[in-house]
């Protein structure tokens, strides 16, 4: 580790930390339907939108019937995609001449980015034409994220409303977080991406003359596209798919150490604002502040052991230097890019599965075991940390009312939350929110790890890190993250189904009950504070928060991990190889 | 039933916008602000396009610079199917190849380790750039290859050098490549 490295990680908390407020104060007024300064060009946008669509802007809607448009518009926005895959071939903007994709294939890719988690189990730049890259996977980029941002704001309103049946209109929810929030910053985050060396373009494939021919390869394929229009929405929507199989690692993805900066800071940054908004819109901004405390300590936590991890390097190789100095950035490198060293590779890694974002600069399949294991176990706290755009926030207010429930019965009183008596209904959602997801995670890695034929079969790695392979996938897939350890071969009938199946699930089996919740908490009185009322702005509400999340956590996957990636540690100091 | 209708008009009008208006925008203007790179920087000799200033290409003849090694398609360094070797730390395949690699090398500049990323596969497989060190390892090699005195090379190497961004963001690294090239027009190979 170096000074250089933790400065590079504390300029980008600092930044994090400067935008949250102006930011959340923003997307407080968009979604109070406040004006703001892009209204002039925005809202008559917005109106056409709606007259084109037949949306009543001024009707609100019960939890249900949001519940229901959210279901039929990714739905239909899925049925789409999926088409879009099957016909590719025969459509434009295909100058590669690519195939149309295989049922099973497209299915997995349809679920993986309407879920907003955008899982590739297929080779972007030999596969998908630029027209399926940009009409069908950045599209959904876009609206899975906006989808996202209703959701949190729908609970939101669920806190802050008393005595009311409604949570808002989903279509204007969708339409605002999409015009406002979420297009802006893509145009102008494309534009500083191309100015690093991102690629725009519509080229066939270029086709270099070898400065040195290798024997019979003579030439080099370099493959082009619109990626940075893509690539700006991955990161703001914290989505993660990459125009090419290397993903944020290619230097046509992320060239230089800025553009990496600004990648990341697009996967925080929303979700961080987000929790600015909820202290805004329930009148307890300090409330806000106790979750944005929550999310940091765990933040902190994650990427302080990654990077210590491979900076440390691989114990097994020999005859190398890993060692840090002036020279070069040492540790762990393989797998990583040299403009990203070991900093940024551990930074990145980590943030893009504190959010579920899931976009990677480093392969985390080659990651140390201690280092490959704060990936995965931030997404087995189901991406909380800053999390997701909206999916991240309205996942740590399940645990936040989980959080108030435990310490209302330590104190032996109604919990409340914001004033809001948190009663059994609320409890029985949050908890069949909590317990879906490690449930779909847990039983697909069973039946897989235990399946030579179609399970382990596909694994590059053998031992306890194959073990991890699968259980990367699986979770990657329920918590709509989309990274991976890649060396697994997930291209198969088995995989493609499953994993399909887990991100559908992992999405919309967790939103009914969390929006149920939310419908619920509207409806109710608000009580006046008093002397048992547990506060939910101080640091103790922090701390009570952040053991909640580890040890739901800890008891549900300790098992699991210890198989794979903690053994693999044990094992790697022993020199054994597999 | 309305609410279904809504949702089939959403997805045509936002697709439209989202999926077509907003890439062409971005492309326009990237085309007309940054032709250069939203090209993807092309080297071009002789009305040829032998590479780009981002991506890698392998050498293997001694009088260049080597790359590091890479995962990317059968032969390394394929821009049309870029990828990391994804071997796990305890993965036999990825310590036979790194000692096999460290015997190579260490067989031309005995007695000195090897600077970790000269053995090691980068993410993308297609990393342009090799760390101070790496390059410093070669220095000796490529010299004599070239009948240059190795100050001359370094000096070189040193003005291929990426310093950090800004100063502090990211890594120092040494564009093979470009390094390469130069080379070559300083000091051509005998062929």
């Amino acid at each position: 580790m170096t000074l250089n490295g933790w400065l590079q990680i504390l300029v980008f908390f600092a930044l994090i930390l400067a935008v949250t407020k102006p930011l959340g104060a923003f997307m407080a007024r968009v979604f109070n339907r406040e004006r703001t300064w892009l209204d002039p060009i925005l809202r008559p946008v917005e109106r056409l939108m709606y007259r084109l669509t037949g949306v009543d802007e001024t009707r609100e809607m019960r939890w249900t019937e949001y519940a229901l448009a959210m279901l039929l518009f990714s739905v239909v926005s899925m049925v789409v995609l999926y088409l879009l895959q099957r016909v590719q071939t025969w459509l434009p903007f295909n100058p590669q001449k690519l195939a149309n994709i295989e049922p099973s294939s497209a299915f997995n890719t349809a679920a993986s980015f309407t879920t907003n988690t955008n899982w590739q189990s297929y080779v972007p730049e030999v596969t998908m034409s630029y027209l399926t890259q940009m009409a069908g996977l950045a599209y959904q980029n876009f609206v899975s994220a906006a989808v996202g941002i209703a959701l949190a704001i729908a609970f939101i309103r669920g806190i802050a409303r008393r005595e009311r049946d409604t949570l808002g209109n989903f279509w204007v929810d969708m339409t605002r977080a999409t015009l406002w929030v979420l297009l802006p910053f893509c145009l102008v985050g494309a534009l500083l991406l191309v100015s690093q060396g991102v690629v725009q373009n519509f080229k066939p494939y270029d086709t270099a003359k070898l400065v040195d021919p290798q024997g019979q390869v003579t030439e080099q394929v370099i493959a082009q596209g619109p990626v940075a229009s893509q690539e700006a929405i991955k990161m703001w929507g914290t989505n993660g798919g990459g125009f090419f199989n290397a993903n944020s690692s290619h230097p046509f993805e992320n060239p230089t150490p800025l553009s990496n900066l600004l990648e990341m800071f697009a996967i925080f940054a929303i979700s961080a604002g987000l929790t600015y908004t909820l202290g805004k819109m329930t009148g307890a901004q300090k409330h806000g502040w106790a979750v944005f405390a929550a999310m940091a300590l765990l933040f902190w936590i994650g990427i302080a052991t990654a990077y210590w991890a491979e900076a440390k390097g691989n114990p097994i190789l020999t005859g190398v230097d890993q060692v840090a100095s002036a020279t070069q950035s040492g540790g762990n490198m393989e797998g990583k890019e040299v403009r990203f060293g070991i900093a940024n590779s551990a930074l990145f890694a980590t943030i893009t599965t504190n959010a579920s974002c899931g976009a990677v600069n480093s392969m985390h399949d080659s990651f140390t075991p201690l280092g490959g294991l704060v990936p995965l176990a931030n997404i087995m706290l189901s991406e909380v940390i800053f999390g997701g755009v909206g999916a991240g926030l309205y996942g740590i207010l399940i645990y936040v009312v989980l959080a108030v429930f435990i310490a209302g019965l330590m104190v032996g009183r109604t919990p409340e939350y914001l004033g809001k008596k948190i009663e059994a209904y609320d409890v029985k959602m949050a908890m069949l929110n909590l317990l879906i997801f490690p449930l779909t995670i847990l039983v697909f890695a069973a039946i897989s790890s235990v399946s030579p034929d179609f399970g382990t079969s596909q694994l590059n790695n053998a031992g306890p890190h194959g073990l991890s392979e699968i259980l990367y996938a699986f979770s990657s897939g329920t918590g709509n993250n989309g990274s991976a350890f890649a060396g697994i071969s997930a291209n198969t009938y088995w995989y493609n189904t499953t994993i399909g199946i887990a991100m559908l699930f992992g999405r919309f089996l967790m939103i009914i009950p969390m929006l149920a919740l939310a419908g619920n908490l509207g409806r109710k009185k608000t009580v006046p504070p008093s002397l048992g009322t547990f506060p939910v702005t101080t640091p103790l509400f922090t701390t009570l928060l952040v053991s909640v999340i580890i040890i739901v956590g800890a008891l549900t996957f300790f098992p699991a991990l210890s198989l794979g990636p903690i053994v693999e540690h044990l094992l790697m100091q022993a020199r054994q190889t597999f | 039933m309305k609410n279904l209708v809504t949702a089939i008009l959403m997805t045509i009008v936002t697709t439209v916008l989202l999926g077509l208006v907003y890439p062409l925008v971005v492309t326009g203007i990237a085309q007309v602000i940054f032709p250069e790179k939203a090209n993807g920087q092309l080297i071009v000799k002789d009305g040829q396009v032998i590479g780009s200033q981002l991506i890698g290409q392998p050498f293997s003849s001694p009088g260049y610079f080597r790359s590091r090694p890479s995962a990317a398609g059968a032969a390394g360094y394929d821009a049309g199917a870029s990828s990391g070797s994804n071997l796990g730390p305890t993965n036999k395949k990825l310590i036979d190849r790194v000692k096999a690699d460290v015997e190579k090398l260490q067989a031309e500049n005995p007695g000195k380790p090897i600077p970790i990323d000269l053995v090691t596969t980068s993410a993308s497989g297609l990393d342009p750039h090799i760390s101070p060190a790496a390059a410093e390892f070669q220095v000796p090699r490529v010299a004599k290859e070239r009948g240059m005195s190795e100050a001359e090379v370094r000096q070189l190497v040193q003005a291929h050098m990426q310093g950090r961004q800004f100063g502090f963001l990211g890594e120092t690294g040494v564009n093979v490549l470009e390094l390469n090239l130069a080379l070559d027009a300083r000091s051509p190979m005998k062929k």
